[in-house]
């Protein structure tokens, strides 16, 4: 499904980041990064619209040729982007958004661990395992 | 009036459409009315309440009047509907009846006839009354008739179908009216007609939509009819419905595809897969492109032209919508959509075609929004565009590639084959766009014309991409786009124009620590440098690369090996040093010290071991490893004992340095943890808490700017220290991994000596780690010789000899033969030598110190200085003496205290017997020891010659043991009249009991003090008599008490004061007496205290008589007689006493001094306790004052008289006190 899964820190740093096809693994830190930009926009501009509504997915932050990307932002600020092939057009929003709050149930799981230091990478065999059965629902 | 001659061509601007309405009967009288209709009925809008539950609105309609024709009919299944006549309205003017049988009826018949033919419903006929012609016409019916007649014979039950205009030109309330109610009556039958036709209309597309699985069903077919449909809308100006219409052809289509791609293919689209053979882009500036339409309409559009076309029509109504950022972010969409359909379908596209047809369209999108926006709009909504304007320039960029714009030696033949089918592609221009000089056709054509055009294309986008990127703060996609301007300016072998971009990027990627980006932009950055020559930079960037664990092992060899080879290739050059901060060579872990706590004293060795570990995916070898040292003298001496150094270090002697976490140093998190310290700060008299408080340690590291640039990737930050102190390892080979250095030094000068900076040096490259943290230092000390002098016992003694320790700490100071210690002394005190001299060396393993001990014998002699202090009870007196004593090694010489305690207290008291007066001294031994005494001798220093004290002491020597007192006493005699005060000097030899045999004499102990008043002037006689006729005096029955009080001299010095008066050369002086009983054995009856005026005159006696009565049986003690002067009162004296003496006074009374008359020995207290006060109830006023005589002015003949006191006889109970 998803081609590229990060997660990224409130300060911005790569968290974790796992792409599908590894030999572009560069395109995806490149295309994860840039579409910083556009969550720090919606976070903002959501920061005094949404902050009540508790709505944590941002949608679809850029589109490209081929590939779609989409964030979702924790309460904390930690930020989940997920890379997503254009040509799979099954994919709707709310698939996404299940997805989404897939990888955030996984990724409070990581942080509820009390030998995980908040800030560190994340190296849990669980949260792997999860962003591994999205990435291989594509084919 | 002007009517479409035919519906083919349909020349279809929809703005200019309006809906049709047909005009029969009479054109002339239309004609006349056509103006002020075609203007009134767009006047006032009308709500249209719409079908399938869709929100009704309020329209305003116009329509667009012909001239009835049957052609203009629809025919069966024809579905055209901008064609289609909505109204058909017959006009005339008919008043007569004649007239209206002859001809209007027949006109009308046929008229509705056509009308049912085609089942049109929609009609309307109207009458036009003029009053000009009925005043003509006299013999006309009543005109309600022909209205009547019409309705009669065409509106059979719709009579409002027929509907009177009535005097349309004229300017009257009642054409008003006529003319409202008729308009009125227009719209309402346009909108049934709109709601009736395109309700039938929708049915029947909707009908045709789900048929669409069928065989034969054509997409282009249904598209004509929603877009009729569409059009309708758009003519009512409801473009929303409008736009709903190609949205959801647009679904359908975009549903069709992905079907296709799934495998689910419609045998309508296969049409769409044909090879694309144009790409001339998007064509927004005409509000319906024809030419597409008619290629879709005949079946024959390609998927990009259907898409066109479909998305012009989008555009045009979004803009009429107002919403033109709409149209930007759909364009993008329609882009990236168009380019995956192309791929689902696997259509085949030249290569660069689709590049063209989305540089061309989004260009025509930009400018499109531009022309219907002002600057201030475009530039508040940069956000929206911005994207439209990177994927025009990633698509000029890869065009550029495509055709070999953007190597150094331009296209080549192929390219330029390239290049020319492409522009084939294009076509020719469009004319619509064909005057505008930046249309993107010519932009695009030049772009492709030329290297250096495609150059000044490529960065004018580039550029304008950046900066707007930038101006809404989306800072990432910047240095993304300034990556790819990199490489283009790489490409073009200008390295200086690409070096900022990467830096740029670089800074970024660095500042949020993503780690792939990192190493990807220095490995071009690392290209860049070495193109510009940038030695020092690039050998960084490649130390960097070498060290990075994203590269893989032959990468990170080639960097490595890079700066060898540079290494050993400049090793001819010397004194160039290139600096390069060590941490991306090697990494330092941990150091330890031997010895461990990192103190050693001058001479010794210390090693310092440190493990680095190489980054180096190769061993390297490196000439040297120092280690600069930092020295400094500490300023406090203290701190270089041994004793505080092997106190405070740390034990292990290990520290480890923080390692960086290599590959993600996020500089946020970076920030060393604080360290925090309790601190308390005690007053330094009483080790009270003044203070308490937490101090951070390292606020210097916290608190300093954030570098706005890492010094990271700059070598300006790297200063090598040139310092005297360095510690050097030579010829190290660094494996990958952890490697072991020792250091070894002989340590010199003492001090403190923190290691500053770790500098590893490979050929003319130098890494240096310019900071040790945390700070490390050891340290040599040397420590300074040091002389204590402590008394062998608890404390000292003065006036004997005892003996003192000499401790000398020699520290550093080697002691030499015939070195010695001078001794000065004060010349209180003796020193004391032993015929033989002796020193013993004592020396202890751990610190180099020498011990030696002489024995002095020391003595002081205390006369004089002590103070004797008067609360001291048991305290001994001390006295201080000072020796300066000159050490050979310091040029200063040593002033040591040494305190003696004085072993003895004295006391003195002058004792009387009528007129005899003796003088006793008693000396306390206050210390632990015995003593003998020896030779007590009182003497008055000014050698009175008319006083004699004749001594009535023992023999000496006496011994006074430890703790005890011994008393001398003198009898004080003398001839003359005495003087008021003595002076006297008690001295007497003392030395220690077990002392033995003693080679010095010792200077004896003295004492002085001074005796006053000493002489007695009154004699105080008090005697007890029984009641007259009983022998013995009885419990409760009055007795007298006779008092007398004798002068027993005449006029002396002492006696000139305050209280004597003078009358004819006879003198008296007051005095006060009181009788006190303190014991309480007596009632004193009546008064018991008065004043007496005495004669000062030898033997003159005054009696006093008062009664008293024994309150107990047995021998009572007489109740004291007690005599004070009787002071007047002395306006000038009491002024002087200010209230503060008054109340310091306060507390006195008489009793109180009477008190301590007893045992107040010595004279020159008694002077101080001079003036006493009279009662606290007389403050203020002016009040005679009494004074305490001198004890030795006073004998009290009867003290320690005792009187027999008999129990009363009555009594039963037996009291009897015994004393």
């Amino acid at each position: 499904m998803a081609v590229c899964v990060a997660v990224i820190a409130k300060e911005n740093y790569p968290l974790y980041i796992r792409s599908a096809p590894t030999e572009n693994e560069l395109k995806f830190h490149y295309m994860v990064h840039t579409s910083l930009d556009v969550v720090d926009e919606k976070i903002s501009a959501m920061g005094k619209a949404l902050v009540d509504q508790r709505e944590l997915y941002l949608g679809l932050l850029y589109p490209t040729e081929d590939y779609k990307v989409y964030g979702y932002v924790t309460n904390s600020k930690v930020k989940f982007v997920m890379v997503v092939d254009s040509s799979n057009t099954a994919l709707r929003d709310n698939e996404i958004r299940s997805m989404f709050r897939k990888l955030h149930n996984s990724y409070t799981d990581v942080m509820c661990n009390p030998f995980y230091n908040p800030g560190d990478r994340i190296q849990s065999r669980a949260f792997d395992s999860t962003v591994t059965s999205m990435m291989i629902q594509v084919c | 009036m002007d009517a479409p001659e035919a519906p083919l061509p349909p020349v279809i601007y929809t703005m200019e459409n309006k809906p049709i309405v047909t005009c029969a009967g009479d054109q002339n009288l239309f004609t006349s009315i056509y103006p002020t209709l075609s203007q009134q009925l767009p006047r006032e809008p009308m709500e249209w309440r719409r079908s399938y539950g869709r929100a009704p609105k309020m329209i305003h309609l116009e329509s667009n009047f012909v001239q009835f024709k049957e052609e203009l009919l629809p025919k069966d299944g024809n579905k055209a509907l901008l064609t289609f006549p909505f109204l058909h309205i017959y006009w005339t003017e008919c008043c007569d009846t004649e007239v209206y049988k002859a001809t209007v009826k027949d006109d009308l018949t046929k008229w509705q006839n056509v009308l049912k033919a085609h089942s049109s419903v929609d009609w309307l006929i109207v009458v036009v009354e003029n009053d000009a012609k009925k005043k003509n016409k006299t013999n006309i019916l009543p005109r309600t008739s022909i209205v009547d007649k019409i309705r009669n014979d065409f509106c059979n039950k719709q009579s409002d179908r027929c509907v009177v205009l009535s005097d349309p030109l004229k300017d009257s309330s009642r054409t008003q009216e006529s003319w409202n109610a008729f308009l009125t009556k227009l719209r309402t039958s346009l909108l049934m007609s709109f709601t009736k036709n395109l309700g039938k209309f929708e049915d029947d597309m909707r009908t045709l939509r789900e048929k669409r699985t069928e065989p034969g069903w054509s997409f282009c077919d249904y598209f004509m009819v929603q877009e009729e449909l569409a059009f309708v809308f758009e003519m009512l100006q409801q473009f929303e419905d409008a736009l709903v219409q190609y949205d959801e052809l647009d679904a359908l289509f975009s549903q069709y595809v992905v079907n296709f791609g799934a495998g689910d293919g419609a045998n309508w689209l296969t049409f769409f897969c044909q090879p694309v053979k144009s790409w001339n882009g998007l064509i927004l500036r005409k509000p319906i492109d024809m030419e597409k339409r008619e290629l879709i309409q005949r079946q024959e559009a390609t998927l990009l032209d259907l898409r066109s076309y479909l998305f012009s029509r989008q555009c045009t109504l979004l803009l009429f919508l107002q919403r033109p950022w709409e149209v930007a972010q759909r364009a993008l969409e329609l882009l990236h959509g168009c380019v995956q359909e192309l791929k689902l379908l696997e259509v085949s596209v030249p290569p660069g075609a689709l590049d063209c047809w989305v540089f061309l369209s989004c260009l025509e999108v930009l400018q499109r929004i531009e022309g219907c926006c002002d600057r201030a709009q475009i530039d508040s909504n940069i956000a929206h565009t911005v994207g439209l304007w990177s994927y025009a320039t990633e698509k000029l960029k890869s065009l550029g590639y495509l055709c070999g714009l953007v190597s150094e030696k331009g296209p080549n033949s192929e390219d330029l084959n390239r290049i020319v089918d492409l522009l084939a592609g294009l076509g020719a221009e469009r004319p619509e766009t064909a005057n505008t000089a930046q249309s993107p056709y010519k932009k695009l054509k030049e772009a492709l014309s030329s290297v250096e055009a495609f150059e000044k294309h490529y960065l004018d986008l580039s550029h304008a991409a950046i900066e707007m990127h930038t101006s809404i703060g989306r800072l990432r996609s910047a240095k993304f786009v300034g990556k790819d301007l990199a490489e283009f300016y790489m490409r073009k072998k200008s390295p200086q124009k690409a070096e900022v971009y990467l830096q740029g990027a670089l800074k970024n990627y660095l500042a949020e620590g993503w780690a792939l980006p990192i190493t990807h932009t220095r490995k071009q950055l690392a290209e860049c440098q070495k193109h510009l020559g940038q030695t020092e930079n690039y050998l960084q960037t490649s130390s960097l690369l070498a060290s990075d664990h994203h590269l893989t092992e032959d990468e990170r060899k080639h960097f490595c090996r890079e700066i060898l080879s540079f290494a050993s290739r400049q090793t001819d050059s010397p004194g160039q040093k290139i600096v390069l901060p060590l941490h991306c060579f090697a990494q330092l872990r941990d150091l330890h010290f031997t010895p461990s706590n990192a103190v050693v004293h001058v001479g010794g060795v210390l090693s310092v071991e440190i493990t680095l570990c190489s980054q180096m995916p190769m061993p390297v070898h490196v000439e040297q490893v120092a280690i600069n040292v930092h020295f400094s003298i500490e300023k406090n001496n203290y701190r270089k004992t041994a004793e505080w150094l092997t106190k405070h270090k740390t034990s292990n002697g290990t520290i480890n340095f923080p390692t960086e976490t290599s590959p993600l140093p996020v500089p946020q998190n970076n920030l060393p943890a604080l360290e925090l310290y309790e601190m308390f700060e005690r007053s330094p008299s009483d080790n009270s808490l003044n203070t308490t408080g937490i101090i951070c340690k390292n606020v210097h590291m916290l608190l300093r700017r954030q570098e706005s640039s890492t010094s990271l990737e700059t070598s300006s930050g790297v200063a090598l220290e040139d310092g005297a102190h360095v510690l050097k390892c030579s010829g190290v080979t660094l494996e990958p991994g952890a490697n072991r250095i020792t250091f070894r030094t002989q340590a010199r000068e003492p001090g403190t000596y923190t290691l500053r900076q770790l500098c590893a040096s490979v050929g003319p490259v130098r890494f240096v780690l310019p900071h040790l943290y945390p700070p490390v230092q050891y340290d040599v000390y040397s420590q300074e010789p040091q002389l204590r002098v402590e008394p062998l016992a608890d404390s000292l003694l003065a006036g004997i000899p005892q003996k003192v320790k000499f401790t000398v700490t020699t520290g550093h100071y080697t002691v030499k033969n015939g070195d010695s210690l001078q001794l000065s002394n004060a010349e209180a005190m003796l020193i004391l030598c032993h015929a033989e001299n002796r020193a013993v060396i004592y020396s202890n393993t751990r610190a180099p110190v020498t011990g030696g001990e002489s024995s002095v014998l020391g003595m002081t002699e205390s006369h004089g200085k002590h103070k004797d202090t008067q609360k001291a009870g048991q305290c001994m007196a001390t006295t201080d003496h000072k020796v300066s004593i000159d050490c050979p090694w310091s040029i200063y010489s040593t002033v040591i205290a040494l305190t003696f305690s004085v072993p003895f207290r004295t006391t003195h008291s002058l004792l009387s017997a009528g007129t005899r007066k003796y003088i006793q001294v008693c000396v306390q031994n206050l210390s632990e020891l015995d003593f003998e005494l020896s030779d007590g001798h009182l003497v008055d220093p000014d050698s009175n010659a008319d006083l004699r004290l004749v001594p009535l002491n023992a023999k000496s020597p006496q011994h006074i043991h430890s703790k005890q007192s011994v008393f001398f006493v003198w009898e004080l005699k003398w001839t003359r009249e005495p003087p008021p005060s003595l002076r006297c000097r008690f001295s007497v030899g003392s030395s220690p009991a077990s002392g033995g045999r003693l080679s010095i004499p010792l200077k004896p102990y003295t004492y002085e003090f001074r005796v006053e008043n000493f002489f007695t002037l009154y004699n105080v006689r008090a005697e007890i008599l029984p009641p007259s006729g009983t022998e013995h005096c009885r419990t409760g029955s009055l007795c007298s008490l006779e008092v007398s009080i004798t002068r027993l001299s005449d006029l002396l010095e002492v006696d000139k004061d305050e209280a004597l008066t003078e009358s004819d050369e006879y003198f008296s002086t007051k005095l006060m007496y009181e009788v006190v009983d303190n014991s309480s054995n007596w009632a004193v009856c009546g008064k018991s205290s008065g004043v007496i005026s005495m004669p000062v005159a030898a033997r003159a006696t005054h009696r006093v008589h008062m009664e008293v009565m024994p309150l107990f049986a047995g021998y009572l003690p007489l109740p004291d007689v007690r005599l004070f002067k009787y002071l007047p009162h002395h306006s000038a004296h009491s002024s002087q006493l200010d209230a503060d003496s008054w109340i310091e006074s306060d507390g006195l009374s008489v009793d109180k001094h009477v008190d301590e008359q007893p045992d107040g020995g010595g004279g020159g207290r008694c002077r101080g306790s001079a003036h006493l006060a009279s009662g606290g109830e007389h403050r203020g006023l002016p009040m005679p004052r009494l004074q305490a005589l001198p004890p030795g002015q006073v004998f009290n003949a009867s003290v320690g008289t005792q009187v027999l006191v008999i129990p009363s006889k009555d009594d039963h109970v037996l009291e009897v006190s015994v004393t």
